[in-house]
């Protein structure tokens, strides 16, 4: 397959992901920001979730104060926010505009149809949709996508590149919406375990889709020991950062047994799987969770490098 | 008044190739005509054919309206058109070789030597070399009009990279899936044949050097052209790759695909880019585009490439006049499709009769396209036929004339119902180890009533045209 062609597909998935990702973060946003504030100065919630996204420098430029309906704005319609979901679908659907000859009708429909309704919602005043509405909407369509890869695409390489960019995208998603946490209780490393913690940890689970799933997992009081484990450490868990980093693995082995070779992207992978398989709870919070999280995310990304260099760059030579 | 030749209707009677349709026509009353083209256009925008014909420009994600209204020949009537087609692109390639090669045409003084080795179009790069089995052009489209029953003329001809294919096969598609009906009950000679076809006729002109089943490619300028839709869709039926000039590099005498197992051989590439920009090496070293390097790998035949370096020399308008000439002059046939008599600005008795009479012709530059820059004369008011004529007298080696034709209409469904508006054709011959031609092609209908000119740019349309079968 041409180098050009895996990269557009490896970002096909990797944006839709992110668009989801953005979705998501607005969610725990709103849900957050019904609560009253526990006091904490003038640390808003919101301002954590520019903090998650990495967008806060590029909101702050434009917008000064972290107000609700211009981080909406900023983080759903602008093109100038490079997360923003409009940026997300419109890059997703370009690249398969690109490589319309790498995917099936179905996925192409989905993908264009999505961003079609995206133009619609557009035109439509602000003041008519409601939030929840928008992000209910971008989880349903990017699940549409997904449908359409899985029960349409032909099991190639290509196919492999797709799910490699959702699995990567996903690994480094899912960290960096635990992250949130740590940005929004920074200030205060009292309010650890107390009621508005544990209010927190939940709004996670809800905006990750994973509330109801967490209780048939574990039952019983919601700790935020267990939250973790459900999110970090738990292969049911299907957003979970070892869920995903698994199954980066598996696709990069399988482009391993297409191509009938190996390089330092599967490695770095088993290594990455291999060491959360071996860590507990208690570890990560004696190591402390944003730097558990940051040099999580760091491995993730030199895993997308290593991918890069040996795929997408078109300089490999080992054929 | 001009009286046009109407496809469809001879007085109120129904000629015979139409006959199938009036029943469909009275079937459809207004309401359902809209949804029915309503659903068109969704159609046309989900599979994202957003699409300008070749060199008109505008913006890419544009619809060019599309005219449920079939267009029909009867399989007589194509058996003409498929001959003369096919005898053109052949005269076309034996030019091609010949000016290249020894030019006996231009020695036998039937083709001024001025307008073949100074053409713009004429690569001397590829002076002296002759493409595998000898053809130059492996796609020719021949744009058409008819003036009446068994009268055809060759507007001009497309010998580079003539586009709208795409469309051909999206019209039927789009037809068959809304009036499946209409295909039971009317025998319809298919089309979608065209990109296996068109994938033998590449497979067939590999290079000496190649010694497998050659790898083909579609060389694309990339996502930003406004025909793109049309570049991956055919790579797509033909189950080839789609590549831009950056995914491919010179080594040891080969063209190589940058590839995620790393490079792989390009034996055959169906460029849909300009001669200029395929090797800044030889064509323009202030160019960043290209492959640098890949003219002498084809001039060391080690990839082939269609249509070649060059081709474009055939289908310039002042060669056009010849092509007639080349006809008789290599096939030793008599044309069976007529050019459109045709006065060069340039040479002063011609001048002279186009001058004094600016409002009966039909002017075009030399080396426009797309319907820009054109004066239709009867079509004009006074200030702009004087305004064209100061234009003329200026650069009148820049334009040629042409008598305003009485283009046919066929019928088109308009805002108040069914009305005849006139149209073109463009067939598409392919030439490779045989010369064929799929029953069919691409119609453009002007929308405009009593508009000459079907250019999408300038609010022309498409139809879906149909041969039928025995």
């Amino acid at each position: 397959m041409l180098s050009r062609t895996a990269d557009n597909l490896f970002w096909i998935a990797r944006y839709l992901e992110r668009a989801e990702t953005t979705a998501r973060l607005l969610e725990v946003g709103a849900r957050i920001a019904l609560i009253p504030s526990a006091g904490h100065g003038y640390r808003s919630e919101w301002e954590s979730l520019l903090h998650a996204s990495g967008t806060a420098d590029g909101f702050k430029a434009k917008y000064g104060d972290p107000v609700q309906r211009n981080i909406e704005s900023y983080m759903f319609f602008d093109r100038d926010n490079p997360s923003s979901v409009v940026s997300c679908l419109e890059r997703a659907r370009e690249n398969a505009r690109i490589v319309r000859t790498a995917l099936t009708g179905q996925v192409w429909d989905a993908l264009n149809t999505a961003y079609q309704e995206l133009r619609a919602l557009e035109r439509k005043p602000r003041s008519e949709i409601e939030l929840t509405e928008l992000t209910e909407w971008v989880v349903r369509q990017t699940a549409m996508v997904r449908g359409a890869m899985d029960s349409t695409l032909l099991r190639n390489d290509g196919y492999h590149f797709l799910n490699l960019g959702s699995a990567l995208e996903r690994a480094d998603n899912t960290a960096r919406l635990i992250d949130v946490k740590y940005f929004v209780l920074l200030p205060s490393v009292d309010l650890v375990g107390s009621e508005l913690d544990n209010y927190q940890w939940q709004t996670l689970l809800r905006a990750l889709s994973a509330h109801r799933a967490f209780h048939w997992a574990y039952g019983g009081e919601i700790t935020a020991a267990k939250i973790a484990d459900f999110l970090i450490l738990n292969r049911q868990s299907p957003r979970s950062l070892i869920a995903s980093a698994e199954a980066a693995m598996a696709h990069l082995d399988a482009l391993g047994r297409i191509y009938h070779h190996s390089g330092p992207a599967q490695r770095r992978a088993r290594a990455i799987v291999g060491d959360l398989a071996e860590t507990r709870v208690s570890d990560i919070f004696n190591e402390g969770l944003h730097e558990f999280l940051t040099r999580f995310i760091r491995e993730v990304g030199v895993v997308s490098s290593f991918v890069h260099d040996g795929y997408l760059s078109g300089e490999a030579r080992c054929s | 008044m001009t009286q046009y030749f109407n496809e469809m209707y001879e007085g109120d009677a129904v000629r015979a190739p139409y006959a199938g349709l009036e029943s469909w026509i009275r079937s459809m009353p207004a309401e359902l005509r809209q949804m029915k083209q309503a659903e068109a256009e969704a159609l046309f925008r989900r599979i994202g054919i957003t699409f300008a014909v070749y060199g008109e420009g505008g913006d890419p994600d544009r619809l060019i309206p599309f005219d449920m209204f079939p267009r029909v020949f009867a399989q007589d009537e194509w058996r003409k058109l498929d001959r003369g087609v096919k005898q053109r692109a052949r005269a076309l390639n034996a030019f091609l070789r010949d000016v290249y090669g020894r030019g006996e045409i231009v020695r036998a003084g039937r083709i001024p030597a001025r307008l073949v080795y100074q053409n713009e179009a004429y690569e001397h790069a590829v002076s002296g070399f002759t493409p595998p089995r000898g053809i130059y052009s492996h796609i020719v489209g021949v744009d058409l009009v008819r003036t009446g029953p068994d009268e055809f003329f060759v507007l001009e001809d497309n010998c580079r990279t003539p586009s709208g294919v795409s469309y051909m096969l999206e019209n039927r598609e789009i037809m068959m899936r809304m009036f499946p009906q209409l295909f039971r009950e009317n025998r319809i000679a298919p089309v979608d044949g065209y990109a296996e076809l068109l994938r033998r006729t590449l497979a067939s002109v590999a290079p000496e050097k190649c010694d497998r089943a050659p790898t083909i490619a579609i060389l694309t300028p990339g996502h930003f052209n406004s025909a793109y839709y049309e570049h991956s869709f055919l790579a797509d039926l033909m189950g080839v790759e789609l590549v831009e000039a950056a995914d491919l590099f010179v080594e040891g005498g080969f063209v190589w695909m940058r590839t995620t197992e790393g490079p792989k051989k390009l034996d055959v590439i169906y460029r849909r880019i300009d001669d200029a920009f395929l090797d800044p090496l030889c064509f323009r070293p202030d160019s960043m585009l290209g492959v640098p390097g890949l003219m002498d790998v084809y001039r060391s035949g080690g990839v082939t490439i269609a249509s070649a370096p060059g081709a474009g020399v055939a289908d310039d308008k002042a060669i056009y006049t010849f092509v007639p000439e080349m006809v008789r002059f290599y096939l030793d046939e008599e044309p069976i499709l007529q050019n459109v008599p045709t006065w060069q600005c340039g040479k002063a008795d011609d001048l002279k009769y186009v001058l004094d009479n600016l409002g009966e012709l039909v002017v075009k530059e030399v080396h426009g396209s797309g319907g820009y820059g054109m004066l239709v004369g009867p079509k004009s008011t006074k200030d702009q036929i004087e305004a064209f004529r100061a234009k003329i007298e200026m650069d009148p080696d820049n334009y040629i004339a042409q008598p305003t034709l009485a283009l046919s209409t066929t019928p088109t469904f308009v805002e108040e119902g069914i009305a005849p508006r006139h149209v073109d054709l463009r067939p598409y011959c392919l030439v490779g180890e045989q010369v064929s031609l799929v029953p069919g092609g691409l119609t453009r209908v002007a929308l405009t009533e009593g508009s000459l000119v079907v250019n999408s740019s300038q609010g022309g349309g498409v139809k879906d045209t149909w041969v039928l079968a025995e």
